[in-house]
Protein backbone atom coordinates (compact mmCIF):
# COMPACT_ATOMS: atom_id res chain seq x y z
CA UNK A 1 0.00 0.00 0.00
CA UNK A 2 1.09 3.55 -0.66
CA UNK A 3 -0.60 6.88 -0.07
CA UNK A 4 0.61 10.17 -1.44
CA UNK A 5 -0.06 13.38 -3.24
CA UNK A 6 -0.34 13.29 -7.01
CA UNK A 7 1.97 15.02 -9.48
CA UNK A 8 0.10 14.80 -12.76
CA UNK A 9 1.59 15.17 -16.24
CA UNK A 10 0.31 14.73 -19.80
CA UNK A 11 0.77 12.24 -22.63
CA UNK A 12 4.13 11.09 -24.07
CA UNK A 13 6.23 12.02 -21.03
CA UNK A 14 9.63 11.03 -22.42
CA UNK A 15 12.68 9.87 -20.52
CA UNK A 16 14.59 13.01 -21.59
CA UNK A 17 12.23 15.14 -19.50
CA UNK A 18 12.13 12.59 -16.66
CA UNK A 19 15.92 12.83 -16.43
CA UNK A 20 17.78 14.97 -19.00
CA UNK A 21 20.78 13.27 -20.62
CA UNK A 22 23.11 16.00 -19.38
CA UNK A 23 22.85 14.43 -15.91
CA UNK A 24 23.46 10.82 -16.96
CA UNK A 25 27.18 11.26 -16.33
CA UNK A 26 26.46 10.90 -12.59
CA UNK A 27 24.19 7.87 -12.30
CA UNK A 28 23.79 7.66 -8.51
CA UNK A 29 20.07 7.65 -7.59
CA UNK A 30 20.50 10.69 -5.30
CA UNK A 31 22.12 12.78 -8.05
CA UNK A 32 19.55 11.75 -10.64
CA UNK A 33 16.67 12.56 -8.28
CA UNK A 34 17.83 16.18 -7.97
CA UNK A 35 17.04 16.83 -11.63
CA UNK A 36 13.95 14.65 -12.11
CA UNK A 37 11.32 16.41 -14.32
CA UNK A 38 13.18 19.74 -14.18
CA UNK A 39 12.77 20.63 -17.86
CA UNK A 40 8.97 20.63 -17.58
CA UNK A 41 8.37 21.17 -13.85
CA UNK A 42 10.98 22.86 -11.69
CA UNK A 43 8.68 22.64 -8.64
CA UNK A 44 8.40 18.84 -8.66
CA UNK A 45 11.64 18.08 -6.87
CA UNK A 46 11.07 20.90 -4.35
CA UNK A 47 7.59 19.67 -3.43
CA UNK A 48 7.69 15.87 -3.74
CA UNK A 49 7.44 13.93 -0.47
CA UNK A 50 8.19 10.27 0.22
CA UNK A 51 5.29 8.14 -0.98
CA UNK A 52 3.92 10.63 -3.51
CA UNK A 53 2.53 9.35 -6.77
CA UNK A 54 3.29 10.37 -10.36
CA UNK A 55 0.41 10.16 -12.82
CA UNK A 56 0.89 10.34 -16.58
CA UNK A 57 -1.22 9.93 -19.70
CA UNK A 58 -0.51 7.58 -22.58
CA UNK A 59 2.95 6.37 -23.66
CA UNK A 60 4.60 7.33 -20.35
CA UNK A 61 8.39 6.92 -20.44
CA UNK A 62 8.80 6.96 -24.20
CA UNK A 63 12.15 7.63 -25.84
CA UNK A 64 15.55 6.66 -24.51
CA UNK A 65 16.13 3.30 -22.83
CA UNK A 66 17.80 4.97 -19.85
CA UNK A 67 17.00 3.00 -16.71
CA UNK A 68 18.02 6.21 -14.95
CA UNK A 69 14.41 7.39 -15.56
CA UNK A 70 12.54 5.03 -13.19
CA UNK A 71 15.55 5.18 -10.84
CA UNK A 72 15.23 9.01 -10.71
CA UNK A 73 11.46 8.94 -10.06
CA UNK A 74 11.89 6.38 -7.29
CA UNK A 75 14.84 8.20 -5.72
CA UNK A 76 12.86 11.47 -5.80
CA UNK A 77 10.49 9.74 -3.38
CA UNK A 78 7.62 8.53 -5.56
CA UNK A 79 6.04 5.26 -4.49
CA UNK A 80 4.75 4.40 -7.96
CA UNK A 81 3.67 5.70 -11.37
CA UNK A 82 0.10 5.42 -12.65
CA UNK A 83 -0.39 6.00 -16.39
CA UNK A 84 -2.90 5.36 -19.15
CA UNK A 85 -0.15 3.36 -20.87
CA UNK A 86 3.61 2.91 -20.65
CA UNK A 87 6.28 2.84 -23.34
CA UNK A 88 7.70 -0.67 -23.37
CA UNK A 89 11.31 -0.06 -22.32
CA UNK A 90 10.23 2.07 -19.35
CA UNK A 91 7.74 -0.67 -18.43
CA UNK A 92 10.49 -3.35 -18.49
CA UNK A 93 12.96 -1.16 -16.63
CA UNK A 94 10.52 -0.37 -13.83
CA UNK A 95 9.62 -4.05 -13.37
CA UNK A 96 13.26 -5.13 -13.54
CA UNK A 97 14.26 -2.77 -10.72
CA UNK A 98 11.17 -3.61 -8.68
CA UNK A 99 9.53 -0.16 -8.98
CA UNK A 100 5.70 -0.38 -9.03
CA UNK A 101 3.85 0.90 -12.10
CA UNK A 102 0.13 0.71 -12.69
CA UNK A 103 -1.62 0.91 -16.05
CA UNK A 104 -5.07 2.43 -15.63
CA UNK A 105 -6.48 4.77 -18.30
CA UNK A 106 -9.50 5.73 -16.19
CA UNK A 107 -7.42 6.69 -13.15
CA UNK A 108 -4.96 8.57 -15.37
CA UNK A 109 -7.82 10.58 -16.78
CA UNK A 110 -9.84 11.28 -13.62
CA UNK A 111 -7.24 11.77 -10.91
CA UNK A 112 -6.37 15.45 -10.55
CA UNK A 113 -3.02 17.03 -9.87
CA UNK A 114 -2.63 17.43 -6.11
CA UNK A 115 -5.23 14.79 -5.14
CA UNK A 116 -4.35 12.33 -2.40
CA UNK A 117 -4.35 8.79 -3.75
CA UNK A 118 -3.95 5.38 -2.15
CA UNK A 119 -2.71 2.39 -4.16
CA UNK A 120 -3.10 -1.22 -3.09
CA UNK A 121 -0.32 -3.04 -4.95
CA UNK A 122 -1.76 -6.47 -4.11
CA UNK A 123 -5.15 -5.86 -5.70
CA UNK A 124 -4.35 -3.03 -8.12
CA UNK A 125 -7.11 -0.91 -6.60
CA UNK A 126 -6.43 2.82 -6.84
CA UNK A 127 -8.46 5.10 -4.54
CA UNK A 128 -8.62 8.84 -5.03
CA UNK A 129 -9.13 9.95 -1.41
CA UNK A 130 -9.86 13.51 -2.52
CA UNK A 131 -12.77 12.63 -4.81
CA UNK A 132 -13.69 9.25 -3.33
CA UNK A 133 -13.46 7.48 -6.71
CA UNK A 134 -11.86 4.07 -7.05
CA UNK A 135 -10.23 2.50 -10.09
CA UNK A 136 -8.91 -0.96 -10.99
CA UNK A 137 -5.47 -1.12 -12.64
CA UNK A 138 -4.80 -3.64 -15.42
CA UNK A 139 -3.48 -6.88 -13.91
CA UNK A 140 0.07 -7.99 -14.79
CA UNK A 141 0.42 -11.22 -16.80
CA UNK A 142 1.46 -14.08 -14.46
CA UNK A 143 5.04 -14.21 -15.74
CA UNK A 144 5.61 -10.51 -15.06
CA UNK A 145 3.76 -10.77 -11.76
CA UNK A 146 6.34 -13.41 -10.81
CA UNK A 147 9.25 -11.02 -11.50
CA UNK A 148 7.51 -8.33 -9.44
CA UNK A 149 6.77 -10.79 -6.65
CA UNK A 150 10.45 -11.80 -6.52
CA UNK A 151 11.44 -8.13 -6.34
CA UNK A 152 13.08 -7.65 -9.73
CA UNK A 153 14.77 -9.39 -12.66
CA UNK A 154 17.84 -10.68 -10.84
CA UNK A 155 15.85 -12.10 -7.96
CA UNK A 156 13.81 -13.92 -10.61
CA UNK A 157 16.92 -15.16 -12.45
CA UNK A 158 18.43 -16.43 -9.19
CA UNK A 159 15.21 -18.13 -8.12
CA UNK A 160 15.19 -19.98 -11.46
CA UNK A 161 18.77 -21.13 -11.00
CA UNK A 162 18.04 -22.60 -7.58
CA UNK B 1 -2.66 -18.77 -38.08
CA UNK B 2 0.59 -17.63 -39.67
CA UNK B 3 3.40 -15.76 -37.99
CA UNK B 4 4.99 -12.41 -38.73
CA UNK B 5 8.70 -12.25 -39.54
CA UNK B 6 9.41 -11.04 -36.00
CA UNK B 7 7.34 -13.81 -34.46
CA UNK B 8 9.27 -16.44 -36.46
CA UNK B 9 12.63 -15.12 -35.26
CA UNK B 10 11.39 -15.06 -31.66
CA UNK B 11 9.93 -18.58 -31.90
CA UNK B 12 13.22 -19.92 -33.25
CA UNK B 13 15.20 -18.30 -30.44
CA UNK B 14 12.78 -19.60 -27.82
CA UNK B 15 13.01 -23.13 -29.20
CA UNK B 16 9.33 -23.14 -30.12
CA UNK B 17 7.58 -24.14 -33.35
CA UNK B 18 5.06 -21.41 -32.96
CA UNK B 19 4.35 -18.28 -30.95
CA UNK B 20 1.46 -15.87 -31.05
CA UNK B 21 1.06 -12.24 -30.09
CA UNK B 22 0.88 -11.79 -26.34
CA UNK B 23 2.84 -14.96 -25.47
CA UNK B 24 5.56 -14.41 -22.87
CA UNK B 25 8.68 -16.30 -23.88
CA UNK B 26 12.28 -16.66 -22.84
CA UNK B 27 14.61 -16.47 -25.80
CA UNK B 28 18.31 -16.94 -26.45
CA UNK B 29 20.05 -13.87 -27.72
CA UNK B 30 22.79 -13.71 -30.35
CA UNK B 31 24.31 -10.38 -29.37
CA UNK B 32 23.97 -7.75 -26.64
CA UNK B 33 25.78 -4.54 -25.75
CA UNK B 34 25.94 -1.36 -23.74
CA UNK B 35 27.45 2.10 -24.12
CA UNK B 36 29.19 4.56 -21.79
CA UNK B 37 25.83 5.59 -20.26
CA UNK B 38 23.89 2.31 -20.03
CA UNK B 39 26.97 0.08 -19.63
CA UNK B 40 28.23 1.22 -16.22
CA UNK B 41 24.77 0.79 -14.66
CA UNK B 42 24.56 -2.73 -16.12
CA UNK B 43 28.09 -3.60 -15.00
CA UNK B 44 27.25 -2.48 -11.47
CA UNK B 45 24.15 -4.71 -11.38
CA UNK B 46 26.03 -7.65 -12.96
CA UNK B 47 28.82 -7.49 -10.39
CA UNK B 48 26.60 -6.68 -7.42
CA UNK B 49 24.51 -9.77 -8.19
CA UNK B 50 27.65 -11.90 -7.94
CA UNK B 51 28.25 -12.74 -11.61
CA UNK B 52 31.88 -12.98 -12.67
CA UNK B 53 31.81 -14.08 -16.33
CA UNK B 54 29.68 -12.95 -19.25
CA UNK B 55 27.87 -15.82 -20.99
CA UNK B 56 29.97 -15.46 -24.17
CA UNK B 57 32.75 -12.88 -24.60
CA UNK B 58 32.18 -12.78 -28.39
CA UNK B 59 28.52 -11.85 -27.99
CA UNK B 60 28.74 -9.02 -25.45
CA UNK B 61 30.06 -5.63 -26.58
CA UNK B 62 30.82 -2.26 -25.02
CA UNK B 63 30.90 0.80 -27.24
CA UNK B 64 31.94 4.16 -25.81
CA UNK B 65 30.04 6.62 -27.98
CA UNK B 66 27.67 8.90 -26.07
CA UNK B 67 29.88 11.36 -24.18
CA UNK B 68 33.17 10.44 -25.88
CA UNK B 69 35.85 11.66 -26.36
CA UNK B 70 35.00 12.36 -22.74
CA UNK B 71 33.41 15.72 -22.14
CA UNK B 72 34.02 15.87 -18.38
CA UNK B 73 35.48 13.98 -15.44
CA UNK B 74 32.22 12.20 -14.57
CA UNK B 75 31.90 10.87 -18.12
CA UNK B 76 35.55 9.79 -18.06
CA UNK B 77 34.90 7.80 -14.88
CA UNK B 78 32.01 5.97 -16.57
CA UNK B 79 34.18 5.13 -19.57
CA UNK B 80 36.86 3.85 -17.20
CA UNK B 81 34.33 1.39 -15.73
CA UNK B 82 33.50 0.07 -19.21
CA UNK B 83 37.18 -0.23 -20.16
CA UNK B 84 38.01 -2.15 -16.99
CA UNK B 85 35.06 -4.50 -17.55
CA UNK B 86 35.88 -5.06 -21.23
CA UNK B 87 39.45 -5.98 -20.29
CA UNK B 88 38.50 -8.26 -17.40
CA UNK B 89 35.88 -10.04 -19.50
CA UNK B 90 38.15 -10.13 -22.56
CA UNK B 91 35.32 -8.80 -24.72
CA UNK B 92 35.99 -9.41 -28.41
CA UNK B 93 34.02 -6.31 -29.36
CA UNK B 94 35.15 -3.29 -27.40
CA UNK B 95 35.28 0.02 -29.24
CA UNK B 96 37.01 3.01 -27.66
CA UNK B 97 38.09 6.41 -28.97
CA UNK B 98 40.13 6.00 -32.13
CA UNK B 99 38.34 2.90 -33.38
CA UNK B 100 34.80 3.43 -32.16
CA UNK B 101 31.73 4.62 -33.96
CA UNK B 102 28.18 5.44 -32.98
CA UNK B 103 26.97 2.02 -31.82
CA UNK B 104 24.14 1.49 -34.29
CA UNK B 105 26.42 2.37 -37.18
CA UNK B 106 29.48 0.38 -36.14
CA UNK B 107 27.67 -2.77 -34.97
CA UNK B 108 26.32 -3.69 -38.41
CA UNK B 109 29.40 -2.22 -40.16
CA UNK B 110 31.71 -4.62 -38.32
CA UNK B 111 29.37 -7.56 -38.87
CA UNK B 112 28.48 -8.01 -35.20
CA UNK B 113 24.84 -8.61 -36.19
CA UNK B 114 23.16 -10.10 -39.23
CA UNK B 115 19.95 -11.49 -40.71
CA UNK B 116 17.86 -13.71 -38.45
CA UNK B 117 19.64 -12.62 -35.26
CA UNK B 118 17.90 -11.87 -31.98
CA UNK B 119 19.61 -8.84 -30.48
CA UNK B 120 19.00 -6.70 -27.42
CA UNK B 121 21.00 -3.60 -26.63
CA UNK B 122 20.93 -1.11 -23.81
CA UNK B 123 20.01 1.76 -26.07
CA UNK B 124 16.58 2.44 -27.48
CA UNK B 125 17.79 2.72 -31.07
CA UNK B 126 18.93 -0.91 -31.09
CA UNK B 127 15.93 -1.46 -33.38
CA UNK B 128 18.23 -0.23 -36.21
CA UNK B 129 19.37 -3.78 -37.16
CA UNK B 130 15.88 -4.66 -38.34
CA UNK B 131 17.23 -3.19 -41.56
CA UNK B 132 19.20 -6.45 -41.94
CA UNK B 133 16.25 -8.73 -41.18
CA UNK B 134 17.23 -9.21 -37.54
CA UNK B 135 14.95 -8.92 -34.55
CA UNK B 136 16.56 -6.24 -32.44
CA UNK B 137 15.20 -4.08 -29.68
CA UNK B 138 16.31 -1.70 -26.97
CA UNK B 139 16.26 -2.59 -23.29
CA UNK B 140 17.55 -1.01 -20.08
CA UNK B 141 20.64 -1.66 -18.02
CA UNK B 142 19.23 -4.38 -15.74
CA UNK B 143 18.02 -6.32 -18.79
CA UNK B 144 21.52 -5.96 -20.27
CA UNK B 145 23.03 -7.25 -17.03
CA UNK B 146 20.65 -10.22 -17.13
CA UNK B 147 21.50 -10.95 -20.76
CA UNK B 148 25.26 -10.67 -20.10
CA UNK B 149 24.86 -13.16 -17.27
CA UNK B 150 22.54 -15.69 -18.89
CA UNK B 151 22.50 -15.17 -22.67
CA UNK B 152 18.74 -15.03 -22.49
CA UNK B 153 15.94 -12.60 -21.91
CA UNK B 154 12.15 -12.51 -21.78
CA UNK B 155 9.89 -11.06 -24.42
CA UNK B 156 6.22 -10.47 -24.88
CA UNK B 157 5.58 -11.60 -28.45
CA UNK B 158 4.45 -8.48 -30.32
CA UNK B 159 1.61 -7.82 -32.68
CA UNK B 160 2.58 -6.03 -35.86
CA UNK B 161 1.81 -3.18 -38.19
CA UNK B 162 2.54 -3.94 -41.83
CA UNK B 163 3.84 -1.06 -43.91
CA UNK B 164 3.49 -1.75 -47.61
CA UNK B 165 5.81 0.41 -49.69
CA UNK B 166 5.16 1.00 -53.39
CA UNK B 167 6.51 3.32 -56.05
CA UNK B 168 9.88 4.98 -56.58
CA UNK B 169 11.02 7.75 -54.32
CA UNK B 170 11.68 11.15 -55.90
CA UNK B 171 15.06 12.90 -55.77
CA UNK B 172 15.87 14.23 -52.30
CA UNK B 173 13.42 11.85 -50.62
CA UNK B 174 15.29 9.46 -48.34
CA UNK B 175 14.66 6.92 -45.61
CA UNK B 176 14.35 9.80 -43.13
CA UNK B 177 11.45 11.31 -45.03
CA UNK B 178 9.74 7.92 -45.21
CA UNK B 179 9.97 7.25 -41.48
CA UNK B 180 8.93 10.76 -40.39
CA UNK B 181 5.97 10.51 -42.79
CA UNK B 182 5.04 7.13 -41.27
CA UNK B 183 5.29 8.35 -37.67
CA UNK B 184 3.15 11.31 -38.72
CA UNK B 185 0.47 8.85 -39.84
CA UNK B 186 0.51 6.35 -36.96
CA UNK B 187 1.66 8.66 -34.15
CA UNK B 188 4.42 8.47 -31.56
CA UNK B 189 2.68 5.59 -29.80
CA UNK B 190 1.01 4.14 -32.89
CA UNK B 191 3.22 1.04 -32.80
CA UNK B 192 3.56 0.81 -29.02
CA UNK B 193 4.65 -2.75 -28.07
CA UNK B 194 4.36 -3.72 -31.76
CA UNK B 195 6.64 -4.66 -34.62
CA UNK B 196 6.66 -2.53 -37.74
CA UNK B 197 7.18 -4.92 -40.65
CA UNK B 198 8.06 -3.36 -43.98
CA UNK B 199 6.98 -5.06 -47.19
CA UNK B 200 6.10 -4.38 -50.81
CA UNK B 201 7.82 -3.59 -54.07
CA UNK B 202 9.03 -0.26 -52.71
CA UNK B 203 11.47 -1.99 -50.34
CA UNK B 204 13.93 -2.60 -53.19
CA UNK B 205 13.94 1.16 -53.86
CA UNK B 206 15.51 1.69 -50.45
CA UNK B 207 19.26 1.44 -49.99
CA UNK B 208 20.59 -0.36 -46.93
CA UNK B 209 21.37 3.04 -45.39
CA UNK B 210 17.76 4.16 -45.98
CA UNK B 211 16.61 0.98 -44.24
CA UNK B 212 18.91 1.58 -41.27
CA UNK B 213 17.43 5.08 -40.90
CA UNK B 214 13.86 3.79 -41.09
CA UNK B 215 14.34 0.86 -38.70
CA UNK B 216 16.30 3.14 -36.34
CA UNK B 217 13.27 5.35 -35.77
CA UNK B 218 10.70 2.55 -35.26
CA UNK B 219 11.08 3.33 -31.56
CA UNK B 220 9.86 6.88 -32.21
CA UNK B 221 6.49 5.37 -33.11
CA UNK B 222 6.68 3.34 -29.89
CA UNK B 223 7.67 0.23 -31.85
CA UNK B 224 9.39 -2.74 -30.28
CA UNK B 225 11.23 -3.27 -33.54
CA UNK B 226 11.13 -2.35 -37.20
CA UNK B 227 12.10 -5.05 -39.68
CA UNK B 228 12.79 -5.42 -43.39
CA UNK B 229 12.71 -8.54 -45.53
CA UNK B 230 16.12 -9.91 -46.54
CA UNK B 231 16.96 -9.34 -50.22
CA UNK B 232 19.96 -8.85 -52.52
CA UNK B 233 20.60 -5.40 -51.05
CA UNK B 234 20.83 -6.93 -47.56
CA UNK B 235 23.11 -9.73 -48.74
CA UNK B 236 25.39 -7.33 -50.57
CA UNK B 237 25.83 -5.42 -47.29
CA UNK B 238 26.38 -8.38 -44.97
CA UNK B 239 28.64 -10.42 -47.27
CA UNK B 240 32.21 -10.04 -46.10
CA UNK B 241 31.14 -8.52 -42.79
CA UNK B 242 28.97 -11.07 -40.99
CA UNK B 243 30.57 -14.47 -40.44
CA UNK B 244 27.91 -16.33 -38.47
CA UNK B 245 25.28 -18.41 -40.24
CA UNK B 246 22.73 -16.27 -42.07
CA UNK B 247 19.13 -17.22 -41.38
CA UNK B 248 16.45 -15.72 -43.54
CA UNK B 249 12.93 -15.54 -42.16
CA UNK B 250 9.83 -14.44 -44.03
CA UNK B 251 6.42 -13.51 -42.74
CA UNK B 252 3.73 -16.08 -43.49
CA UNK B 253 1.14 -15.17 -46.12
CA UNK B 254 -1.58 -15.43 -43.49
CA UNK B 255 0.26 -13.57 -40.74
CA UNK B 256 -2.05 -11.29 -38.81
CA UNK B 257 -1.47 -7.53 -38.63
CA UNK B 258 -3.14 -4.99 -36.37
CA UNK B 259 -2.99 -2.42 -39.10
CA UNK B 260 -1.78 -2.15 -42.68
CA UNK B 261 -0.38 1.17 -43.86
CA UNK B 262 0.34 1.77 -47.52
CA UNK B 263 2.89 4.36 -48.58
CA UNK B 264 3.46 5.23 -52.22
CA UNK B 265 7.04 6.49 -52.16
CA UNK B 266 6.51 8.51 -55.34
CA UNK B 267 4.08 10.81 -53.52
CA UNK B 268 6.48 11.73 -50.72
CA UNK B 269 8.17 15.10 -50.38
CA UNK B 270 11.05 16.12 -48.12
CA UNK B 271 9.48 15.86 -44.67
CA UNK B 272 10.52 17.16 -41.25
CA UNK B 273 9.33 16.63 -37.67
CA UNK B 274 8.64 19.89 -35.87
CA UNK B 275 9.14 20.33 -32.11
CA UNK B 276 8.52 18.56 -29.76
CA UNK B 277 7.56 15.13 -31.08
CA UNK B 278 8.94 13.00 -33.94
CA UNK B 279 5.33 12.58 -35.09
CA UNK B 280 4.80 16.29 -35.80
CA UNK B 281 5.41 15.68 -39.49
CA UNK B 282 5.26 18.51 -41.99
CA UNK B 283 6.55 18.69 -45.55
CA UNK B 284 9.37 21.20 -45.94
CA UNK B 285 7.07 23.20 -48.25
CA UNK B 286 4.69 23.79 -45.36
CA UNK B 287 7.23 25.13 -42.89
CA UNK B 288 10.24 26.41 -44.87
CA UNK B 289 11.77 29.75 -44.00
CA UNK B 290 11.88 29.25 -40.24
CA UNK B 291 15.05 30.79 -38.78
CA UNK B 292 17.71 28.38 -37.48
CA UNK B 293 20.91 28.68 -35.45
CA UNK B 294 22.50 25.27 -35.90
CA UNK B 295 22.58 22.22 -38.12
CA UNK B 296 23.73 18.75 -37.12
CA UNK B 297 24.43 16.12 -39.78
CA UNK B 298 25.24 12.76 -38.21
CA UNK B 299 24.00 10.31 -35.52
CA UNK B 300 22.91 6.67 -35.49
CA UNK B 301 20.01 7.75 -37.70
CA UNK B 302 21.89 9.61 -40.45
CA UNK B 303 25.66 9.45 -40.00
CA UNK B 304 26.36 6.85 -42.71
CA UNK B 305 28.31 7.29 -45.93
CA UNK B 306 25.28 7.90 -48.15
CA UNK B 307 24.14 10.58 -45.70
CA UNK B 308 27.57 12.22 -45.92
CA UNK B 309 27.52 12.00 -49.73
CA UNK B 310 24.14 13.69 -50.13
CA UNK B 311 25.07 16.40 -47.61
CA UNK B 312 28.31 17.03 -49.52
CA UNK B 313 26.45 17.10 -52.83
CA UNK B 314 24.21 19.88 -51.50
CA UNK B 315 27.05 21.79 -49.76
CA UNK B 316 29.60 21.55 -52.60
CA UNK B 317 30.87 24.97 -53.57
CA UNK B 318 28.43 26.68 -51.17
CA UNK B 319 28.88 28.39 -47.81
CA UNK B 320 27.10 27.85 -44.54
CA UNK B 321 24.99 30.97 -43.88
CA UNK B 322 26.26 33.63 -41.51
CA UNK B 323 25.02 33.01 -38.00
CA UNK B 324 24.51 29.26 -38.52
CA UNK B 325 26.82 26.60 -37.06
CA UNK B 326 26.89 23.41 -39.13
CA UNK B 327 28.42 20.35 -37.46
CA UNK B 328 29.05 17.20 -39.48
CA UNK B 329 29.72 13.95 -37.61
CA UNK B 330 30.53 10.82 -39.64
CA UNK B 331 29.22 7.94 -37.51
CA UNK B 332 32.24 5.63 -37.58
CA UNK B 333 35.98 5.77 -38.21
CA UNK B 334 35.52 3.90 -41.51
CA UNK B 335 32.92 6.42 -42.66
CA UNK B 336 35.22 9.23 -41.50
CA UNK B 337 38.05 7.83 -43.60
CA UNK B 338 35.72 7.33 -46.56
CA UNK B 339 34.71 10.99 -46.29
CA UNK B 340 38.38 11.96 -46.51
CA UNK B 341 39.08 9.61 -49.41
CA UNK B 342 36.07 10.76 -51.41
CA UNK B 343 36.82 14.45 -50.85
CA UNK B 344 33.67 14.99 -48.79
CA UNK B 345 35.56 16.30 -45.76
CA UNK B 346 37.17 18.98 -47.90
CA UNK B 347 33.74 20.04 -49.20
CA UNK B 348 32.41 20.28 -45.64
CA UNK B 349 35.36 22.28 -44.32
CA UNK B 350 35.41 24.61 -47.33
CA UNK B 351 31.70 25.25 -46.83
CA UNK B 352 32.38 26.31 -43.25
CA UNK B 353 31.23 23.18 -41.42
CA UNK B 354 32.87 21.77 -38.30
CA UNK B 355 33.70 18.09 -38.88
CA UNK B 356 33.86 15.96 -35.74
CA UNK B 357 35.21 12.58 -34.77
CA UNK B 358 32.37 10.03 -34.30
CA UNK B 359 30.19 10.65 -31.24
CA UNK B 360 26.52 10.71 -30.25
CA UNK B 361 27.39 14.06 -28.63
CA UNK B 362 24.81 16.68 -29.58
CA UNK B 363 21.93 14.28 -30.32
CA UNK B 364 21.27 13.90 -26.61
CA UNK B 365 22.52 17.32 -25.57
CA UNK B 366 25.77 15.82 -24.34
CA UNK B 367 28.48 17.86 -26.03
CA UNK B 368 29.72 19.03 -29.46
CA UNK B 369 26.78 21.29 -30.20
CA UNK B 370 24.52 21.94 -27.20
CA UNK B 371 21.83 24.60 -27.76
CA UNK B 372 21.31 27.80 -25.76
CA UNK B 373 17.94 29.14 -24.60
CA UNK B 374 15.65 29.90 -27.51
CA UNK B 375 17.96 28.47 -30.18
CA UNK B 376 16.65 26.27 -32.96
CA UNK B 377 18.43 23.49 -34.85
CA UNK B 378 17.72 21.43 -37.94
CA UNK B 379 19.24 18.04 -37.26
CA UNK B 380 19.41 14.61 -38.83
CA UNK B 381 19.02 12.99 -35.40
CA UNK B 382 15.98 11.12 -34.12
CA UNK B 383 14.39 12.99 -31.20
CA UNK B 384 13.09 16.53 -30.83
CA UNK B 385 11.81 16.31 -27.26
CA UNK B 386 11.89 19.28 -24.86
CA UNK B 387 15.51 19.90 -23.78
CA UNK B 388 16.90 17.02 -25.83
CA UNK B 389 19.78 19.02 -27.35
CA UNK B 390 20.26 21.61 -24.66
CA UNK B 391 18.21 24.32 -22.97
CA UNK B 392 14.57 23.49 -22.29
CA UNK B 393 13.46 26.37 -24.54
CA UNK B 394 15.64 25.30 -27.48
CA UNK B 395 13.99 23.57 -30.42
CA UNK B 396 14.89 20.75 -32.78
CA UNK B 397 13.50 20.11 -36.25
CA UNK B 398 14.28 16.57 -37.45
CA UNK B 399 15.20 16.32 -41.11
CA UNK B 400 17.09 14.35 -43.76
CA UNK B 401 20.74 15.13 -44.50
CA UNK B 402 19.74 16.85 -47.77
CA UNK B 403 17.30 19.17 -45.99
CA UNK B 404 19.74 19.79 -43.14
CA UNK B 405 22.53 20.73 -45.58
CA UNK B 406 20.21 22.97 -47.60
CA UNK B 407 19.05 24.67 -44.40
CA UNK B 408 22.66 25.31 -43.35
CA UNK B 409 23.24 27.17 -46.62
CA UNK B 410 19.94 29.06 -46.55
CA UNK B 411 20.13 29.99 -42.85
CA UNK B 412 16.55 28.81 -42.45
CA UNK B 413 14.62 25.60 -42.96
CA UNK B 414 14.93 24.99 -46.70
CA UNK B 415 14.43 22.42 -49.40
CA UNK B 416 17.53 21.06 -51.22
CA UNK B 417 15.94 21.99 -54.54
CA UNK B 418 16.15 25.67 -53.65
CA UNK B 419 19.81 26.08 -52.78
Amino acid sequence: MATGKVFKYGNNIDTDVIIPARYLNAPSPEELAKHCMEDIDKEFIKKVQAGDIMVGGSNFGCGSSREHAPIAIRAAGCSCVIAASFARIFYRNAINIGFPILECPEAAEKINDGDTVTVDFETGVITDETTGETFQAVAFPPFIAKIIEKGGLFEYIKSKAE
Amino acid sequence: MGMTMTQKILAAHAGLDEVKAGDLIEAKIDFTFGNDISGPVAIEVFEKEGFTKVFDNTKVAMILDHNTPCKDIKSAELCAICRRFAKEQNLKHFYDVGCMGVEHAIIPEKGMVGPGDCVIGADSHTCTYGALGAFSTGIGSTDLAGAMATGQTWFKVPQAIKVVLTGKKPEYVSGKDVIIHLIGIIGVDGARYMSIEFAGEGVKELSIDDRFTIANMAIEAGGKNGIFPVDEITMEYVNGRFDREIKVYEADEDAEYEQVVEIDLSTLKPTVAMPFLPGNAKTVDEVKGIHIDQVIIGSCTNGRISDMRIAAEVLKGKKVADGVRCIVIPATQDIYMQCINEGLTQIFVEAGCAVSTPTCGPCLGGHMGVLAAGERAVTTTNRNFVGRMGHETSEIILASPAVAAASAIAGCLASPEEV
